[in-house]
């Protein structure tokens, strides 16, 4: 990747998924693309893979199936937030050699075959401590990415670095209205108090932190953790702006672009009928 | 409230625990300022853990020197553990929290964690690496008899380093009802406070005790470095002293000053053995207690300050360490301060005061394959 290249300033914001490619509408969810005449997504689908070698075709592959923004993984040694299934496909994916700047070359590939998908790279502090915080920023950029996601970097700490914001059912008013302020397009909604993973039922704190943080905000809204089948999805999308699903799709990822495509698929069904 | 210590420290944790750690913060204020919470503490130290330690005078051990052991090796459950675990067991008390989980690597914070949990009937459960249960088996028997849950960690190093993710994945699972009583001055801020305040009785206790038997100040303090809760214990004692050296003695495979660069472990930036792209290494050490990439971030910022120096022993030094102190003084350290132990000879200070932390029991299988 381009060490050299000069550090830029913030990463543009993305729209919500759906809305830079078709229309100009504010807000998700709001009849947007029936001027255009293309079909109306009023729910976003943001699908988490590791990075990987066949992490580009993958990528096609979910958004082929109706994903609408991809979260890339830079694996780390330790990641804190992160349950078993992610846990494991990072240290795969370091054993496979995924450091940083493979992780950016991934990046770029992604880039290239989808020029109009928001992609976001989702990662640990360390990596961006020992690339430099704004190297990493600049060349993530470069590379294509629409905006960071800093797990174990919460609202307050480092505002320069424009990220997504987490926000979780354990957050304050307080908290949610800084993560809001300082959030970068979008704010993702953890919608349990856990780590990443999928669970059986869709967590019953989403609810009342949508209420809460709608508030505070009029950015999307976007819930992830534990969410993992089209029930959960239908669900989530109910109260919610978009979801994220990370872990079931890593792991569907391991039967090939087909099964993610398949998968992504019956989620995108699940959220145009929420 | 100390964030950061210098450029280390601070909180690199998930969102879901800022909360968590504000009102811990909270919380600590208000104990610091409650002089019951002293007093309990205090009467806790006198009556149930055995404080004040003695000072020992090993002379045999160090010929020439007048070398004093603090002997935390003789505080209940056999290590200086216990002062950590007693004061945050108070602080879950006072924040309503029932359900206690913490990390060992040694064993010795678990024994501690277990043994104040059953003193005051919380639930207790405990995390600790495959290959740590191996090597420090009587611990792990220790533990499940004072009724703590021992849960195996069986990926990645299988130590502490493990174990530690997965204490703090727990605590993030069950943030509402749980304490997380960490075991050494790392993770996000206000831990690394927390914990060199409540093993600051190490350094307070000595500091009168040398200054009893000597009528000076000691030399040199030395003390051995994984986390780094013994030394900063030890260190908080005499870090306004200027001629006081200041010495942590790291495994020789685990030193994260030593050869340790800028990186965030566990919720703080401090030193950690990490590669290029921050991708955190394998440490590796006999002694389990060691056996770990990062260290406090107040250690990180005394030796970059210069205040502290922070040198290694190797594994072979320093079980000829603890066979030497068995032989000599009739005291079977631990292997954590054994490294300590390993770097006395070749002071050129005299007056060495020197932080027995725990004591052998633990080891004899380890050092007896040697």
């Amino acid at each position: 990747m381009s060490a050299q290249r000069q550090a830029a300033g913030p990463i543009p914001s993305p729209l919500p998924p759906g809305e830079n490619q078709r229309s100009g509408q504010k807000r998700a969810g709001v009849s947007r693309g029936r001027d255009e005449g293309v079909p109306v997504r009023p729910k976003a689908l943001a699908i988490y893979l590791m990075c990987g070698p066949e992490t580009p075709e993958l990528a096609e592959a979910a958004v082929e199936g109706g994903a609408d923004l991809l979260e890339l993984g830079f694996p780390f040694s330790d990641p804190l937030a992160d349950g078993p299934v992610i846990r494991r496909a990072a240290e795969r994916a370091l054993a496979q050699g995924m450091r940083t700047p493979a992780c950016l070359e991934c990046l770029a590939a992604t880039r290239a075959r989808l020029p109009h998908t928001p992609l976001v790279p989702m990662t640990y502090a360390s990596l961006l401590e020992a690339y430099g915080w704004e190297r990493f920023a600049a060349d993530a950029q470069a590379a294509g990415a629409a905006s960071l996601i800093v797990v174990d970097l919460p609202a307050g700490v480092r505002p320069e670095l424009r990220r997504v914001q987490l926000v979780a059912p354990t957050s304050t008013d307080e908290r949610l209205a800084l993560a809001a302020e300082q959030t970068d397009g979008w704010l993702y909604l953890v919608t349990l108090t856990g780590t990443t993973g999928a669970r059986a039922e869709l967590s019953p704190s989403l609810a009342e932190l949508v209420t809460r943080a709608r508030r505070r905000t009029e950015l999307p809204l976007y819930a992830g953790f534990g969410i993992s089948t089209p029930d959960h999805a239908r669900a989530a999308a109910a109260l919610a702006d978009g979801v994220v699903v990370g872990s079931r799709a890593v792991e569907v990822a391991e039967d090939g672009p087909g099964s993610l495509s398949d998968y992504a698929r019956s989620l995108r069904q699940a959220l145009d009928e929420a | 409230m100390q964030l950061t210590y210098g450029e280390y420290g601070g909180r690199y944790v998930p969102e879901t625990l800022i909360p968590a750690l504000d009102e811990l913060e909270a919380g600590w204020r208000e104990a610091q300022d409650d002089p019951r919470f002293h007093s309990e503490l205090d009467e806790l130290g006198r009556s149930y853990a055995g404080r004040p330690t003695p000072l020992t005078l090993a002379e045999r051990f160090a010929p020439g020197k007048r070398l004093y052991l603090k002997r935390e090796d003789l505080l209940h459950t056999g290590a200086h553990k216990l002062n950590n675990a007693l004061g945050q067991a108070l602080l879950a008390l006072r924040l309503g929290k029932r359900r206690i989980v913490a990390e060992t690597g040694a064993g010795q914070h678990g024994v501690a964690a277990a043994t104040v949990c059953a003193r005051f009937g919380l639930d207790c459960v405990v995390y600790m690496g495959a290959e740590d249960m191996r090597r420090q088996r009587p611990n792990l028997e220790r533990m499940a008899l004072l009724g703590a849950e021992v849960r195996t960690v069986e990926f990645g190093t299988r130590t502490l380093k493990e174990a530690t993710s997965e204490a703090i994945r727990d605590w993030i699972t069950n943030v509402e009802d749980t304490h997380y009583l960490i075991g050494s001055c790392v993770g996000p801020a206000p831990y690394p406070e927390i914990v060199r305040e409540l093993q600051s009785v190490i350094g307070r206790e000595a500091r009168e005790q040398v200054l009893a038997a000597e009528g000076r100040l000691p030399e040199v303090a030395l003390a051995c470095v994984g986390g780094g809760s013994n030394a900063i214990g030890l260190f908080s004692g005499f870090v306004d002293d200027a001629e006081v050296r200041l010495v942590g003695v790291e495994a020789g495979g685990a030193a994260s000053l030593g050869s340790g660069r800028p990186a965030v472990l566990h919720g703080s930036r401090s030193s950690v053995l990490a590669d290029e792209d921050g991708q955190v290494l394998d440490a590796e050490s006999i002694s389990a207690g060691l056996d770990y990439p990062g260290v406090g971030p107040e250690h990180a910022f005394l030796r970059d300050s210069g205040r502290a120096e922070y040198v290694g022993a190797t594994d072979e030094e320093a079980v000829a360490a603890f066979r030497r102190l068995a032989r000599t003084e009739g005291i079977l350290p631990a292997l954590e301060p054994s490294h300590a132990l390993a770097r006395v000879a070749e002071l050129d200070e005299t007056l060495v005061l020197l932080c027995l932390s725990g004591r052998g029991d633990k080891d004899l299988a380890e050092v007896a394959e040697r």
